[in-house]
C-alpha cells in the first residue's frame, strides 16, 4: 500500500470496508510511480426506505418489537440483489434472534448456520459473523450481520434459540477465532484440538504447515507463487 | 481443547467424579470386562472411528455404554477438514467450482449448482442463463442425487450386512455414472457447471441414451427395492430405531429426508425453486414414521422422482436442440468449447484455430479471462438449494475482484450430524450403525 | 514356477518356494478399509459389480488392520488424520503394502494448503503411487496388478536380506555425503 497521498482509506459511513487496491492490477501494486490509483472497495452500503417486497414490513415489526432498543439494536440495512442484510449490534444480538424466530409474522425457524468473514482493512470490526434465516411458515431468507473487533472477538452465541448452531459456531471459533459466549462446549471442531491459530482468517497464511517426519517445512504456497 | 472461558465440560462422564474413568482401546472383551469390573465401573467409554467400516468415512464417534446401551453418544469431525474454503480464495470464480465439487463428494453437481448460481446472483445474471444451460443443470443435479441416494443405500445396506444391497445400488449407479461421463467427460468430482452455463451440451445420441438410463435404473432400483425394504433382518432393524420426531428437527435444524421422515415435506425444490424447477412434474416424498426405515423408502422414493425429472429434461434437451449453453457475455462466458478429438477430451480444433490463426484479440481475450478471470461486484449472497442430504447453502463475498473473498458452505450433512446424539442415545450400539447410515452424510462435505 | 498341464491326474507343479509364496500372496492381497474421501467411493466401486476387483483376488476388504495386506490409501489426508493412518499402517501385520489413490494421496494435489498433508508419503512408505482425480477404478486395478508383480518378485529369508543390503549399500554410494549437504538438515 503506497503511504504520503491524501486520498482517503476509510470507507463511507454504514460501509464496510474490505480493501484499498492500489494501482490497476490487483497483484503488482502501483507500478507506475502516480501513487494516486487507490480504489477503496467497500461493501454495498445502507439502503435508504423503501426496501422493497415483504423488507419493510418485517423491519417494521422487528423495530416495534424491540421497542426503544430499536435504533439501537438494528446498526442499518442493506438491500443488495434482492437480499436484506441487517446490522445488528451484538448487545442486541439475542433479543433479535428470538423475535425473530418467536414473532408470529417472523417466524425464522431456522438458522442455517454462521459464517465468519474476515475483513482486516476495517479498522475496529475486523470480524464480521453472518446468520442466514429461514423462515418455512412464510418462505423467505434473511440475512443477520455481527461485527467484532480483533480485540474484543466476543458474541452472544445464538444456541439458547437456535439449538442447530452449535456445531456452526464451533466452526466459525475454530476458522476466525470468534468466541461464542454462552455456548455450551466451544471447542476446536474441525482442526485438532492443539492447533494454533485460527486458519481461515486472511491474516493465516495458505499452507506452510511443517511435517515432522523430514524435518523440513513445506513453503507456504503464496510465497513460492504469486496468488494474489 | 480451547482456552475460552465459556468452555464448561459436560460433566456426564461419571456420577461419582472420583470414580476411575475407564476407556477401552480395543484388546479382549473379556479382558475388558474384568477391567471394568474391577474399577467397579458400570460405564464404559468406547471409542468408534475415525478408522471404521460402518461410519461412512472418517467420523469419530465417542460412545458412553451401560452394557449394551449407549448412554452418551459424541460425534467427533475434522478428520477429513480440506480447507477447501480458503483454498477457494485464493482461486478465480470459475475455478472455484473445481473445489466445490470435491466436498461432498458422492453429490458432485449439487455443490456444484449451489455455487454458480450464488456467483450468477452475485453477478445478477441469473436471468440471463440460457435455458438450456439450466436445463442440463437440473438433468445433472438430479443424476447426481440418484447416485447420492444410490449410494445412501447401498453402503446403508452394507453396514447391515447386506453386501448384496451395495453391489446392486453400485450397479444401478454404474448406468448413471455412464450418463454423467458422456455429458461431462468425467465420472466424479465433474467441475461440470461453470458460472454463465455449463461446460458443454448434450453430446450427439445423449437423449437417446438417458432414456435407456432410466429405463435400466428403474429395472435396477426396483429390484433392490424388492431385495431390501421387504428384507425381514433389514426391516427389524430398522423400523423404529433411530427416531428424531418434526420438534426435535427443527430445533436442530436437521432438513433433507430425515426432516421429510418426520412429516413437513419442506423441499427447497418446492419453496423457492431455482434453475426452473417449477417446470418439472415430481412429488415430494414425505412420511410420518420418522424412523431409519422410512428415511430409506424415502430415499428410494425420492430416486423415482428424480428419474421423472430426468425424463422430463431429456424431452425438453430433445425439443431445444442445439442452442448456447453459456451466457452470451462474453466478458462471462467461458471462452473455449469442449470438444472430443482423437487423443481425447479438450477445446475444439475450431476455437483453437480461431485464437492462434485468425484473430489476435480473441486470445488477449482468452488469456486474460482464463488465467485472471472475471471481476465480481462487490457484495455478499447467500444461495441455498436442496441437496439430496439436505438444504445445501453457499454464502459468497465478493471484493470486486477475480476471486472470492469468502466462500462458505452449509453442507446438511455438518449440521444434521449434530442429531446423531439425539438418535442413538438410550438405544442400542448395534444400532448407532443404522443411525448414522440413516442421516446420509458425507464426511467431504461435513469437514469441507 | 511351472504347473504341468499335459500328465493326467498332476497334482503336482515345479517351481522354488519363493515363487509360490509370491504366487499366492499376490493372489490375494486383501486390502485394509481405509476410506478417506472421494478416492474412497471409486475404491468402492473398484469393488462391486461393474470392475469386480475380486477378478484379482482382493475383493475382502477387512475393517481390521491386522487381517491385511494392503493399504490404499484412497483420498486426502488431513494433519489431523495423520496420526491415525500411521498406527493403522503399524498394526498392519507384515509383509504389508501402500498404494497411494489419486494425487491428493500422492501429493497433496489440488489442496496446497494448510490442512493436508502434502503426500502420505510423508507418513508411510508407498510402493504404488496412483495419479488421477479420482483415479478411475480401471486404474486402480492395473496399479493392483503393477504391484502383484513387485510382490511376486520378492525375495523371501537369506535373498531379502541380501537384497535388502545391496539395496542400502547402493543408496548410501549414491547419496550426497554430508559435507555437502545444505539447508534442510536437522
Ligand atoms: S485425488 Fe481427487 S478424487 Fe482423490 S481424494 Fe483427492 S480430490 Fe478427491
Amino acid at each position: 500500500m503506497t503511504s504520503g497521498n491524501e486520498i482517503s482509506q476509510v470507507a463511507p459511513e454504514g460501509r464496510t470496508l474490505i480493501n484499498v487496491r492500489t494501482g490497476m492490477f490487483g497483484a503488482t501494486g502501483d507500478t507506475t510511480g502516480y501513487d494516486l490509483m487507490n480504489t477503496v472497495v467497500t461493501m454495498p452500503g445502507a439502503t435508504e426506505r423503501p426496501y422493497g417486497s415483504w423488507f419493510d414490513d418485517a423491519v417494521d415489526i422487528l423495530a416495534e418489537l424491540l421497542g426503544d432498543k430499536a435504533d439501537e439494536a438494528i446498526q442499518y440495512v442493506v438491500v443488495d440483489r434482492g437480499e436484506l442484510t441487517l446490522h445488528v449490534a451484538r448487545e442486541h444480538l439475542l433479543d433479535v434472534v428470538r423475535h425473530l424466530r418467536d414473532d408470529q409474522d417472523l417466524r425464522f425457524e431456522m438458522c442455517l448456520g454462521v459464517s465468519g468473514v474476515h475483513y482486516p482493512a476495517d479498522a475496529g470490526r475486523e470480524l464480521h459473523a453472518v446468520y442466514p434465516l429461514l423462515s418455512m411458515t412464510h418462505n423467505r431468507q434473511l440475512r443477520l450481520e455481527v461485527s467484532v473487533s480483533d480485540e474484543d472477538p466476543h458474541l452472544p452465541s445464538v444456541t439458547s434459540v437456535y439449538p442447530m448452531n452449535n456445531w456452526h459456531e464451533r466452526e466459525t471459533w475454530d476458522f476466525f477465532g470468534i468466541v461464542f459466549d454462552g455456548h455450551p462446549a466451544l471447542a476446536r471442531i474441525e482442526m485438532p484440538d492443539d492447533w494454533v491459530g485460527h486458519p481461515q482468517r486472511k491474516d493465516y497464511s495458505l499452507g506452510g504447515i511443517p511435517i515432522e517426519y523430514k524435518g523440513a517445512e513445506v513453503q507456504p504456497p503464496n510465497e513460492r507463487r504469486q496468488y494474489r | 481443547m480451547s482456552t475460552t472461558e465459556s468452555f464448561t465440560p459436560t460433566g456426564a462422564f461419571t456420577e461419582d467424579p472420583d470414580a476411575a474413568e475407564y476407556t477401552v482401546n480395543g484388546g479382549d472383551w473379556t479382558d475388558v470386562a474384568e477391567e471394568a469390573v474391577r474399577l467397579g465401573q458400570q460405564r464404559i467409554v468406547m471409542n468408534m472411528g475415525p478408522q471404521h467400516p460402518s461410519t461412512h468415512g472418517v467420523l469419530r464417534v465417542m460412545l458412553e455404554v451401560e452394557g449394551e446401551i449407549v448412554k452418551e453418544a459424541r460425534a467427533g469431525i475434522g478428520y477429513l477438514h480440506t480447507g477447501i474454503e480458503k483454498n477457494m480464495e485464493y482461486r478465480t470464480w470459475t475455478q472455484g467450482v473445481t473445489f466445490c465439487t470435491r466436498m461432498d463428494y458422492v453429490n458432485s453437481m449439487n455443490n456444484e449448482h449451489a455455487y454458480v448460481l450464488g456467483v450468477e446472483k452475485l453477478l445478477g445474471i441469473t436471468d440471463d442463463i440460457p435455458e438450456r444451460a439450466s436445463v442440463l443443470r437440473v438433468l445433472m443435479a438430479e443424476l447426481s442425487r440418484i447416485a447420492s441416494h444410490l449410494v445412501a443405500v447401498g453402503t446403508g445396506g452394507n453396514e447391515l450386512g447386506g453386501t448384496t444391497i451395495m453391489t446392486h445400488s453400485f450397479t444401478a449407479r454404474e448406468e448413471v455414472f455412464r450418463i454423467i461421463e458422456m455429458i461431462s467427460g468425467l465420472r466424479m468430482n465433474n467441475a461440470y457447471m461453470r458460472p454463465g452455463g455449463v461446460a458443454q451440451g448434450l453430446p450427439e445420441g445423449g437423449v437417446w441414451r438417458i432414456r435407456d438410463m432410466v429405463t435400466k435404473v428403474r429395472g435396477y432400483v426396483d429390484e433392490v427395492a424388492d431385495l431390501h425394504l421387504k428384507n425381514p433382518v433389514f426391516v427389524g432393524r430398522t423400523k423404529g430405531i433411530a427416531k428424531l420426531d418434526l420438534a426435535a428437527c427443527m430445533a436442530l435444524g436437521v432438513t433433507g429426508p430425515v426432516l421429510r421422515s418426520a412429516g413437513l415435506p419442506y423441499d427447497l425444490r418446492k419453496a423457492q425453486p431455482y434453475s426452473g424447477y417449477e417446470d418439472y412434474d415430481f412429488q415430494v416424498p414425505t412420511s410420518t414414521d420418522a424412523d431409519a426405515y422410512s428415511r430409506t423408502l424415502l430415499r428410494m422414493e425420492e430416486i423415482y422422482e428424480s428419474l421423472k425429472i430426468v425424463s422430463q429434461a431429456a424431452d425438453r434437451l430433445e425439443g431445444l436442440g442445439d442452442g448456447p449453453v453459456m451466457v452470451a457475455d462474453k466478458k462471462i462466458a467461458w471462452p473455449a468449447q469442449l470438444s472430443i478429438g482423437s487423443d481425447g477430451q479438450g477445446n475444439s480444433a475450431q476455437h483453437i484455430r480461431h485464437i492462434m490463426d485468425e484473430s489476435m484479440e480473441a486470445l488477449i481475450h482468452h488469456f486474460k479471462l482464463v488465467t485472471e478471470g472475471f471481476d465480481v461486484p462487490a457484495g455478499q449472497v447467500f444461495q441455498a438449494t436442496e441437496g439430496p442430504k439436505g438444504l445445501l447453502g453457499v454464502h459468497l463475498v465478493s471484493d470486486g475482484g477475480t476471486k472470492p473473498w469468502r466462500a462458505h458452505f452449509r453442507d446438511p450433512g455438518f449440521n444434521n450430524l449434530q442429531a446423531l446424539s439425539m438418535m442413538t442415545e438410550g438405544g442400542q450400539v448395534a444400532d448407532v450403525v443404522v443411525a448414522i447410515a440413516s442421516i446420509d452424510f458425507v464426511l467431504g462435505g461435513v469437514d469441507r | 514356477m511351472h504347473i504341468d498341464e499335459n500328465t493326467p491326474d498332476a497334482g503336482w507343479f515345479t517351481g522354488t518356494l519363493e515363487a509360490t509364496v509370491g504366487f499366492l500372496r499376490a493372489g490375494s492381497l486383501w486390502p485394509v478399509t481405509f476410506g478417506l474421501a472421494c478416492c474412497s467411493i471409486e475404491m468402492m466401486a473398484t469393488g462391486t459389480s461393474r470392475f469386480d476387483i475380486s477378478r484379482h483376488g482382493s475383493e475382502v476388504f477387512r475393517g481390521s488392520p491386522r487381517q491385511a495386506d494392503l493399504m490404499i490409501v484412497a483420498g486426502r489426508l488431513s494433519n489431523k488424520m495423520a496420526p491415525i493412518l500411521r498406527q493403522v499402517y503399524d498394526q498392519m501385520a507384515e509383509p504389508k503394502w501402500v498404494i497411494s489413490q489419486g494425487v491428493c494421496a500422492s501429493s497433496g494435489g489440488m489442496f496446497n494448503n494448510y490442512a493436508i498433508v502434502q503426500g502420505v508419503d510423508h507418513i508411510v512408505p508407498v510402493d504404488i503411487y496412483l495419479p488421477g482425480c479420482p483415479p478411475r477404478p480401471e486404474m486402480l486395478i492395473n496399479a493392483l496388478t503393477t504391484l502383484q508383480d513387485e510382490v511376486k518378485k520378492q525375495p523371501l529369508w537369506q535373498s531379502r536380506r541380501k537384497e535388502i543390503a545391496a539395496a542400502a549399500e547402493a543408496a548410501a554410494l549414491k547419496a550426497t555425503p554430508t559435507s555437502d549437504q545444505f539447508g534442510l538438515l536437522r
